[in-house]
């Protein structure tokens, strides 16, 4: 993995995130507008944060920052004290694959392939045998209760269902922070409620950190921590949950 | 093994679709292989011309005849092996539609000239001895069902009358591309009957075929029979048999290269219909790639499950178009028997339809490939829902 560790000197080791002056704008046309203005704060190791804000806040913009899939114009930010504003596209994916597991909304399964299959996709970047990958994946899906919906395609699972088979495949990895965006968005509350318990059982039994973007208060109220974006401002970088 | 996987239930994701696409490749290249065979067909006598064989024919046009006292001093130049003749009878066998070539030979030395001609001995003693025999191949006498012993009237257009004949030989093809709807006669048949009716259409030939000893020997032969017929009433072109054959191909080249353009126009059609067909699966998958690079997987990685889901279909809709090919040519060597006496499928048209098909695929993919694995991630993820 291209990573450096440089950056790590200085940094207290149980803050699993540091995001130091973070700048992000858009280009459209010859316009710039900034979505992100001066973003500072960091999230300790087994921390569950939630983070809100009006549409086009830039929380979505953040959470793709912190998870490696856009580059911040200016700023550091740190996970695991690795520097990844400074590793190319080829680098952070490399280091996604082990450093992060993502859930999206829509949950973002490949509709072609097996619960099975979706969950062992991102082992396939890893040298595990076909035998550990197979017992890895087995054992996740079994802890989210899918062990009877193996073979079951998407379209054949409920969004539920689905949710946490984008879960399992998130954490099947065992990555250090989990980053979620909007993940009940899409559920009814019965099934949100079942996600968010198991993404509070995930940070109390496993001692992941998860950062996770969220509209529903309700949603925020599982997060130990909230933070408030609001036209790309952070609001309240230090302040716990309500 | 994955990423094959992956391209494979791809490919099928939406069945219609993919049959659609597979069924155009699949008829693209049946299309281009029967028009790459009519090409290759309309070459055949080129190509199965005999190097050890020349064509002697009057200087000015093939329209005028030689006399037949040629043959003697043609055979006493150096080199000369054998000497046959020939002319075109051009009869009509009940009706026009029943066109087949026929000529008047001297059976002897034509057989001897022609070994891919195969003869039974029996068959061949009795076609020899009998001035009114005549030979057929075997897929003339098969289509019009004629046995040997069979009386067979052909209908003369250059030859005015009705001319009879016994059928005394079938013969077959040495090779698969030996031409076997011809109808061979004696020529002392048809010079005796000229001589009584029209004397002075008697004793003219329209060819001769050389034998020589050697290919090396060819043009020296050629050129010394010419010399000797220089300043003479009738004066001769001798060339190699397949310069001979290509003076007719060359007649039509132009539509042969009308064939051939056409053919490559129906591969190009069908790579803008996959081309568009696969752009329009990527431009649906953009999140499922955003995804897949989310996850760590490189541009590589994606760029590689959309090649192969192009190339999968391209070749397998390729090789049902090859496989059909063949039940293709079969019932158009049956309809058109009369043009195209063999219509076989080469190698290389086999070669040339698989790396069409391929082609098909390697250029339909390139927009999605450049798409896919160009793709913002975080722009990729929002086109969901």
């Amino acid at each position: 993995m291209e990573c450096s560790n440089s950056s790590a000197k200085g940094v207290e080791k149980s803050h699993v995130v540091e995001l130091i002056s973070v700048f992000k704008s858009y280009q459209r046309g010859s316009q710039i507008i900034p979505v992100l203005e001066d973003i500072s704060f960091r999230i300790q190791e087994g921390d569950f944060l939630a983070l809100m804000g009006p549409s086009g806040s830039g929380k979505s913009t953040l959470l793709n920052l912190i998870a490696g899939i856009d580059h911040a114009d200016k700023g550091t930010i740190l996970v695991n004290g690795v520097d990844i504003s400074s590793l190319n596209e080829s680098g952070l994916a490399s280091w996604r694959s082990v450093n992060v597991g993502l859930i999206f909304q829509f949950y973002n399964l490949i509709p072609v392939l097996t619960a099975f299959e979706n969950v062992e996709l991102p082992l396939l970047l890893t040298g595990l045998s076909a035998r550990r990958r197979k017992e890895q994946v087995e054992t996740v899906l079994s802890l989210l209760n899918l062990s009877d919906r193996i073979d079951h395609f998407p379209s054949q699972l409920s969004g539920g269902q689905q949710q946490r088979v984008a879960i399992a495949r998130a954490m099947v990895t065992d990555p250090a922070i989990l980053v979620a965006d909007e993940p009940t968005g899409d559920l009814d509350r019965t099934s949100a409620a079942e996600i968010l318990s198991f993404m509070g059982r995930l940070v109390k039994e496993f001692g992941k950190t998860i950062i996770m973007v969220t509209h529903d208060p309700k949603a925020a109220e599982n997060a130990h921590r909230i933070i408030h974006l609001e036209k790309g401002v952070l609001l309240n970088p230090g302040q716990q949950k309500i | 093994m994955f990423y094959l996987k992956l391209s494979f239930r791809n490919a099928f994701r939406h069945p219609l679709r993919a049959v659609l696409t597979i069924t155009g490749v699949a008829v693209a290249i049946l299309a281009f292989g029967l028009l790459r065979t009519l090409v290759g067909l309309w070459y055949l006598g080129v190509e199965t011309s005999s190097s050890t064989r020349l064509v002697t024919r009057s200087s000015i046009s093939l329209v005028f005849s030689l006399p037949v006292s040629y043959r003697e001093r043609i055979r006493q130049i150096p080199g000369v092996k054998e000497v046959s003749m020939m002319n075109w009878f051009g009869g009509i066998y009940v009706s026009e539609k029943n066109f087949f070539p026929n000529f008047a030979v001297e059976p002897k030395t034509f057989l001897a000239l022609y070994p891919e001609f195969i003869v039974d001995e029996g068959e061949k003693k009795s076609f020899l001895n009998d001035r009114r025999g005549a030979a057929a191949g075997s897929k003339l006498a098969a289509k019009h069902g004629w046995k040997v012993g069979d009386r067979i009237v052909l209908k003369g257009t250059i030859f005015p009358g009705e001319w009879d004949f016994v059928l005394r030989a079938i013969y077959r093809g040495a090779q698969r591309s030996t031409d076997e709807s011809q109808f061979f006669f004696h020529w002392d048949y048809l010079n005796e009957s000229l001589r009584k009716t029209v004397p002075r259409r008697a004793d003219q030939v329209g060819i001769y075929m050389v034998g020589v000893d050697t290919p090396e020997k060819a043009p020296e032969v050629a050129q010394a029979i010419d010399a000797t017929f220089r300043n003479s009433l009738a004066e001769t072109m001798s060339e190699t048999e397949k310069a001979f054959q290509l003076s007719f191909v060359a007649m039509t080249e132009a539509i042969m290269i009308a064939i051939k353009i056409v053919s490559y126009v129906v591969i190009v059609i069908i790579m803008v219909v996959a081309a568009n067909t696969m752009a329009m699966t990527a431009r649906e998958r953009i999140a499922e790639y955003a995804t897949m690079k989310a996850l760590g997987f490189r541009w590589s990685h994606v760029a590689v499950t959309v090649f192969a889901e192009s190339l999968l279909i391209a070749l397998l809709g390729g090789t049902i178009g090859v496989l059909l090919t063949f039940p293709a040519a079969n019932l158009l060597e049956k309809e058109l028997s009369q043009f195209f006496p063999v219509f076989i499928i080469s190698t290389e048209t086999i070669y040339f339809q698989f790396a069409a098909a391929a082609l098909v695929g390697i250029v339909a993919s390139v927009f999605p490939v450049y798409r896919a694995s160009t793709i913002n991630i975080a722009e990729g993820l929002r086109r969901v829902g």
